[in-house]
């Protein structure tokens, strides 16, 4: 593995001189990557605009507000079994339903909608695992001030377990940056600035992916993939800081 | 604090979380349900013997046979497999076993960092790297069964380090010390007492790689060539069943794209029972 490592830096390295001399002319002039940078950003936004709050609801549900029943059981079961689904099953389905049956055509809003459900499972198991790991002493103090089940929940489990969430968040952010192939059947691939919810867009990950496949440019696919690489670095540093503070604090 | 406001909140609050909690498995239903839908008309139209066993793709003409892309997804695994396999679990025995705490502060990191790279990115140094590689030293085009098990193999490894980890992490520390004491050096140690505690966990670590190398899309199909035939040597060009759904979907319609959804019927059933797999070995574990 310290081979690869080696290689991947490496080949980061070898990608960065192309990359730094290609980024300031395709930037702007071509319409190079920036409506590409903007979709996915948009794309991020709003897949977490809608998974983030089902995610945690689902996750506080799980573990505030029921006991292990038979229920919860089935709940994890459909999470676990979410997870497990490929990403070109998404797409089919996210083709499929929203942009035919739905009507909403290659769009943000079908690519949003699909990668939400993609990275739901991801935040709800996490966000699960930092709540589980807020000490039951904390509950109990606050339930005996008065607190009620909610108000226990938002103001003394959820700040506690906030790293962990944020950490849960983070990662699948990198996984929507990183989604090729739901995405290119959901968002298409137009290269065009997104400017409302129905527009088509292309993000990061299928800019790139049509770039090296097609042979458009080799140096432009260096410099996009190394974007792409950075994104994710920066990503996992944040996750990672935020992992660190948790080991740090019940440890 | 007026009490009933407080208790309709907390209604309210209950209601909207079992509803939130619900949503899940509403996904999970809806996706089966409209693969279904789209895909297994065709099964019926065309029959499911013609479908699966059926050797020739040609969907303007109605033969819909995925064989060589069911055995091409098997191929292409099991390649992944034998090359992330024992790359995965070495990797995780020197980091549990062997490595000092510095090396593992700098490795776990790097390997959560080779877990977040997108595919298209591996797909695209499969191509700049290893297909040239191949074509110049062992013939062919290069992109073959090899460039995409070495592509798919380097990717499920983070999949397989982790989880092998987490096993060979969970093994007590007492059955290493009774091996110790016993005389046995710790290579003896790790592959007679460690490895084999350790082993349904491991199990799920490959079950899953294995999971994700079959579910693989993109990366494949820049490194794959993908023919249309069952490859004849590790050489060959070769064509999985995510392949086919991504390259062909754009144009589709039709028959045609029924059989692209077909394809993900078969797809998803081998993918769930992969997953199923991994669960059950999972929960042994937790049991035993």
């Amino acid at each position: 593995m310290v081979i690869i490592c080696i290689i991947f830096i490496k080949g980061i390295a070898n990608l960065n001189l192309e990359f730094i001399l290609a980024f300031p002319q395709d930037m702007g002039r071509h319409g190079g990557i920036f409506p590409s940078i903007v979709g996915t950003f948009c794309l991020v936004l709003l897949s977490l605009l809608f998974a983030a709050p089902l995610g945690l609801g689902t996750a506080i549900y799980l573990t505030e507000y029921t006991r292990e029943s038979r229920l919860t059981t089935l709940i994890r079961f459909g999470v676990e079994s979410l997870a497990g689904v490929p990403s070109i099953i998404y797409g089919l389905f996210g083709f499929i339903f929203f942009v035919i049956k739905l009507k909403m055509g290659w769009s943000l809003l079908a690519g949003s909608l699909t990668m939400a459900i993609m990275i739901l499972p991801t935040i709800i198991r996490t966000s699960e695992e930092a709540i589980k790991s807020v000490p039951v002493n904390l509950r109990r103090v606050s339930y005996s001030l008065g607190g009620t089940r909610w108000e226990t929940t938002t103001r003394v489990v959820l700040p506690c377990a906030a790293p962990g969430i944020l950490t849960g968040i983070m990662l699948s952010i990198g996984r929507t940056i990183s989604e090729t192939a739901a995405v290119i059947f959901t968002m298409g691939s137009s290269l065009r600035l997104p400017t409302t919810l129905m527009d088509s867009g292309r993000s990061l990950a299928v800019h790139f992916y049509i770039l090296a496949r097609e042979g458009i440019s080799l140096e432009k696919a260096y410099a996009t993939a190394l974007v792409l690489v950075l994104i994710i670095l920066a990503i996992n540093a944040v996750a990672y800081y935020f992992m660190h503070r948790i080991t740090s604090k019940y440890s | 604090m007026i009490f009933p406001n407080t208790a309709i909140k907390e209604r309210v609050v209950s209601l909207t979380l079992t509803i939130f909690a619900f949503s899940s498995l509403v996904f999970l239903f809806l996706i089966f349900l409209f693969i279904l839908i789209e895909g297994l008309p065709l099964f019926f139209k065309v029959g499911l013997k013609h479908i699966i066993l059926g050797f020739k793709w040609a969907p303007t003409r109605g033969s819909f046979g995925i064989f060589p892309m069911i055995v091409s997804s098997c191929m292409v695994t099991v390649g992944a497999l034998l090359i992330g396999g024992p790359l995965g679990l070495g990797c995780a025995i020197y980091l549990a076993e062997y490595a000092g705490k510095r090396g593992r502060m700098y490795l776990k990191p790097s390997l959560e960092l080779l877990a977040g790279i997108p595919s298209v990115v591996y797909g695209f140094l499969g191509v700049v790297y290893i297909v040239p590689v191949i074509r110049e030293y062992l013939g062919g085009s290069g992109f073959s069964l090899l460039a995409t098990s070495l592509v798919l193999g380097i990717m499920i490894l983070p999949t397989v380090i982790s989880i092998s980890y987490d096993a060979i992490m969970s093994v007590p520390r007492s059955y290493r010390e009774g091996s110790l004491a016993m005389g046995a050096t710790k290579w003896q140690t790790v592959y007679r007492v460690v490895i084999p505690s350790a082993r349904s966990g491991i199990l799920a670590g490959f079950i899953l790689g294995m999971g994700r190398a079959v579910g693989e899309t993109m990366a494949v199909i820049m490194v794959a060539g993908n023919a249309l035939k069952i490859p004849s040597g590790v050489l060959e060009p070769l064509r999985t069943l995510t392949s086919n759904i991504a390259l062909e979907m754009a144009y589709a319609g039709g028959d045609h794209r029924m059989g692209l959804f077909s394809t993900g019927v078969v797809l998803l059933i081998i993918i769930m029972m992969l997953n199923y797999i991994a669960n059950f070995v999972i929960r042994r574990r937790v049991l035993k």
